[in-house]
């Protein structure tokens, strides 16, 4: 039983001679995540801005969201959202947070319980506080940082702080672009979400890592070929290992946001976009970088041969 | 490499079986596994909340009333000191973390120091200019008692929801003032919200029954107070309002029991003091016959009726207007004790058994197409050795049960997930090795030197990538909460298992394989 190579070996791309191209792109890619951040902002689910979220079902066919939507808009209750979620007869329903503490939540639930009636079945309610909800945002916004900030250490503490830097700049592209996506598509933005950057910052950086190691592999081997066409070459040779690790991982994902349920598709969705753009910025942008940092090139025989990596 | 040492074959196996065996529990029913003889491992993973339905509310308990009452206590008995010495003041009042009064003659601060020293010994006293006095609570003093008010606000909090009959509740303190409650399986998460959002302070007072001219025209005589009913209404639709003496007559913490019953075919609760609880209100009760005496819920007159007779035994009955559910409540409320100070809900999560079990349908289709298909796709990328990583990857997820069980974790949903997202990921290092033994082949090695190779170039790029997952995995766990963390939980346990499976497991399974058939050329 022998496999296929999906990608030939002799595969010979030539990345580098559109670096540029791709400067251009991840570029655009990041200040248009930030312009849409700054313009759209996110869509934050109840996690970060407080509020009562509940998901029902109808038990006696199809919702009619529009009566929904009026028995609940004569409420008083201020911002009230009704959407699809997942099925004709499921419906998510978001309430902005409710002046007057807790117990004003308490009632607000109840009384949009009455409204509704019977025939319903409630399948989640979630209620959060604005002081949780504060706690939660600063929580996710620590955690990214740190993550990043650690991250960075052991890049930096494996390989040259060059190397570190390039690792980093492909990182912090690939969390922005997901946190851009999300205000493109004005997707929830929650709990799960903030795990799913995370896990991207922890995971698009293996591939990074791969292609780098065969950087400094060949750095050592071929002393005295040009930067850029070792760059190049690196790519080229680590490519096949560089994809077919994504595509594996993409399949999980990809049952995942299909079958997992509407609950969790945020969270693959999330983690797939994460995944397709940090494959592009390890290859075409964190080695191109590698070029501008000054990497540095020792001479005479080197006796970590045996230390070269995949 | 294709040689491992006897006890390394041993250990590799050894992991696998042991994971195999503290696996196994989690495929049978709780039933069964509880059956199990005690030497067998039966500890199972336990579903989170979000899969098996149930309530996750976090109380915060509003401490700074507790401080604030007994500041205000503070106060009452300086005014009472102040008044029996006959010393003229002016300017009573509590502060932030006291109180404060001036005294009006010079002559008296001495004697009103000593007076208000002696008054409370967790106060420090100061003076100062213009005869100003200062009472302080000193720091230990506001801690002991906020410790002691969130203990008794858990241990309230416990027996209230113990009291509702709900199994393996989880109550335990989080922070400096809050209480995490776990409620699994509840199909009704408003009741115990509104039992837990009562203080159930209970206190009788007589009713000040003084002509209606005095009470009339919004000034309240001193030595009483205006206490609204809870549920008479009058024609503006506001509550009735009671004159009620200030002073207590007996206080809910006497009482011993509380039921609901019936009288007259009304829904009533029954109640039973304690032995100083009965003397004192039977002391009352002789003293005020043919009065009306109010009975005080939560700063609420929940009814008021007269007495018609010396009620010595102890026990009595409040009628009100209930339904049978509220007065099953209040009586819950009686029993288990009111709170030392409000509590208010920060977070509210309940999911519904409905959508829990959904969710874990979802989860395991979810799994099992995701895991075809990366097993599949290894067979036709790797062939044989794909096979291998196959293997491999099935003993992963036997792997992170295993571990989950020993931990005693919690699946969540975003947990199901981390385990799909580890099946994918598991085989990366496996990738990355069977890529670079292709690629020494190419070079021309050998089929024994060209694994030989793969695996020890790969080693350090597969550690080094799973490092970093494993950096954001640890860190979503430390800055995460609730569903969150079970994801953390399994994607770390996966990033461990799967660099024994990748790097131990397979290689075992290469070099067997490599040593049985000497193959001239690999099939890879």
């Amino acid at each position: 039983m022998r496999g296929i190579n999906l990608i030939p070996a002799d595969t010979n791309l030539n990345f580098m001679s559109l670096k540029k191209v791709f400067f251009v792109i991840s570029a655009i890619i990041v200040l248009g995540s930030i312009g849409l951040y700054t313009a759209n902002g996110l869509n934050y689910g109840i996690d970060f801005k407080g509020g009562i979220l509940m998901e029902i079902k109808t038990t006696d066919g199809p919702a009619d969201i529009g009566s929904m939507r009026g028995k609940l808009s004569g409420l008083g209750l201020g911002d009230v959202s009704l959407q699809e979620f997942g099925a004709p007869n499921e419906i998510m329903i978001t309430v902005q947070a409710q002046e007057g503490g807790a117990s004003a939540q308490a009632t607000a639930i109840e009384s949009i319980k009455n409204a509704l009636g019977e025939k319903i079945e409630y399948r989640r309610t979630e209620f959060v506080g604005p002081k949780i909800s504060d706690e939660l945002f600063l929580d996710g916004i620590y955690a990214v940082g740190a993550a990043i900030f650690a991250i960075l250490l052991y890049i930096w503490f494996r390989f040259e702080w060059q190397f570190g830097l390039g690792a980093v700049a492909a990182l912090v592209h690939d969390v922005i672009s997901t946190i851009g996506i999300f205000a493109l598509l004005g997707m929830e933005f929650n709990l799960t979400t903030v795990a799913a950057v995370l896990t991207i910052a922890g995971y698009s950086i293996n591939d990074t890592v791969v292609v780098f190691d065969r950087v400094r592999e060949n750095l050592r081997r071929y002393k005295t070929l040009p930067l850029a066409e070792l760059l190049n070459k690196s790519i080229n040779e680590t490519l096949s290992r560089t994809i077919m690790t994504s595509v594996t991982t993409l399949l999980a994902l990809l049952a995942l946001y299909i079958l997992g349920g509407e609950v969790i598709r945020g969270f693959s969705f999330a983690m797939i976009w994460g995944i397709l753009i940090g494959t592009y910025s390890s290859i075409c942008l964190a080695v191109p970088l590698l070029l501008y940092l000054d990497i540095q090139r020792r001479s005479g025989v080197d006796q970590n041969e045996q230390e070269a990596t995949a | 490499m294709i040689y491992f040492a006897k006890w390394k074959i041993f250990s590799i196996l050894g992991i696998c079986l042991f994971g195999l065996i503290f696996a196994a529990p989690n495929f049978l029913s709780s039933q069964q596994a509880a059956s199990l003889p005690s030497w067998v491992p039966s500890k199972q993973f336990s579903l989170g909340l979000d899969l098996q339905g149930g309530s996750h509310l976090l109380l915060e308990v509003q401490v700074d009333t507790v401080i604030r009452e007994r500041l205000d206590a503070l106060v009452d008995s300086m005014r009472t000191e102040l008044r029996k010495a006959r010393v003229q003041y002016g300017s009573l009042g509590t502060t932030a973390t006291g109180a404060t009064v001036t005294i009006k003659k010079p002559a008296d601060v001495d004697t009103a120091r000593t007076l208000l020293r002696n008054l409370d010994g967790d106060t420090t006293v100061t003076v100062s200019d213009q005869g100003r006095i200062d009472l302080t609570l000193t720091e230990q003093a506001i801690r002991d008692r906020r410790t002691a008010a969130i203990e008794q606000s858990i241990e309230i909090v416990r027996r209230r929801i113990d009291e509702t009959g709900v199994r393996e509740p989880t109550i335990q303190r989080q922070g400096d003032d809050r209480i995490l409650v776990q409620l699994p399986g509840i199909d009704d998460p408003e009741r115990v919200k509104r039992l837990l959002g009562k203080t159930a302070k209970l206190a009788f007072h007589m009713v000040d029954q003084r002509p209606r001219s005095e009470a009339a025209g919004g000034t309240t005589p001193p030595g009483s107070v205006r206490v609204p009913s809870a549920d008479e209404f009058g024609p503006d639709g506001r509550p009735r309002e009671y004159l009620l003496k200030k002073r207590v007559l007996v206080s809910g913490d006497t009482l011993i029991d509380g039921q609901a019953t019936f009288q007259d075919n009304q829904p009533v609760v029954s109640f039973r003091f304690d032995t100083i609880g009965s003397k004192r209100f039977g002391k009352a009760t002789t003293e005020n016959v043919g009065q009306l005496f109010a009975i005080v819920l939560d700063g609420k007159v929940i009814s008021a009726p007269r007495i018609r007779e010396p009620i010595l035994g102890g026990s009595g009955v409040i009628s009100g207007n209930f339904t049978v559910q509220s007065a099953q409540d209040l009586a819950l409320l009686l029993r288990a004790g009111a709170l030392p100070a409000p509590l208010s809900i920060l977070e509210e999560r309940s999911v519904g058994p409905g959508l829990g079990a959904d969710s874990i349908a979802a989860g395991k289709i979810a799994s099992i197409v995701g895991m075809i298909l990366v097993v599949v796709f290894m067979v036709v990328v790797y062939g044989r050795f794909g096979v291998m990583a196959d293997i491999a990857l099935i003993f992963n997820i036997i792997l992170i049960v295993a571990g989950l069980s020993i931990l005693q974790a919690t699946l969540t949903l975003p947990g199901i997930a981390g385990i799909v997202l580890t099946i994918g990921m598991a085989v990366d290092a496996n990738v990355l090795v069977f890529e670079r033994i292709r690629e020494e082949t190419r070079a021309g090695r050998t089929p024994i030197s060209s694994v030989d190779a793969g695996y020890s170039r790969a080693i350090r790029t597969i550690i080094d990538a799973n490092v970093t997952t494993l950096i954001a995995a640890i860190l979503l766990y430390q800055f995460g909460s609730g569903p969150v963390r079970g994801f953390a939980v399994t994607l770390a346990i996966g990033i461990v298992t799967s660099m024994f499976t990748a790097i131990m497991l397979t290689r075992l399974l290469v070099a067997t394989w490599l040593r049985r058939t000497r193959p001239d050329t690999l099939p890879i």
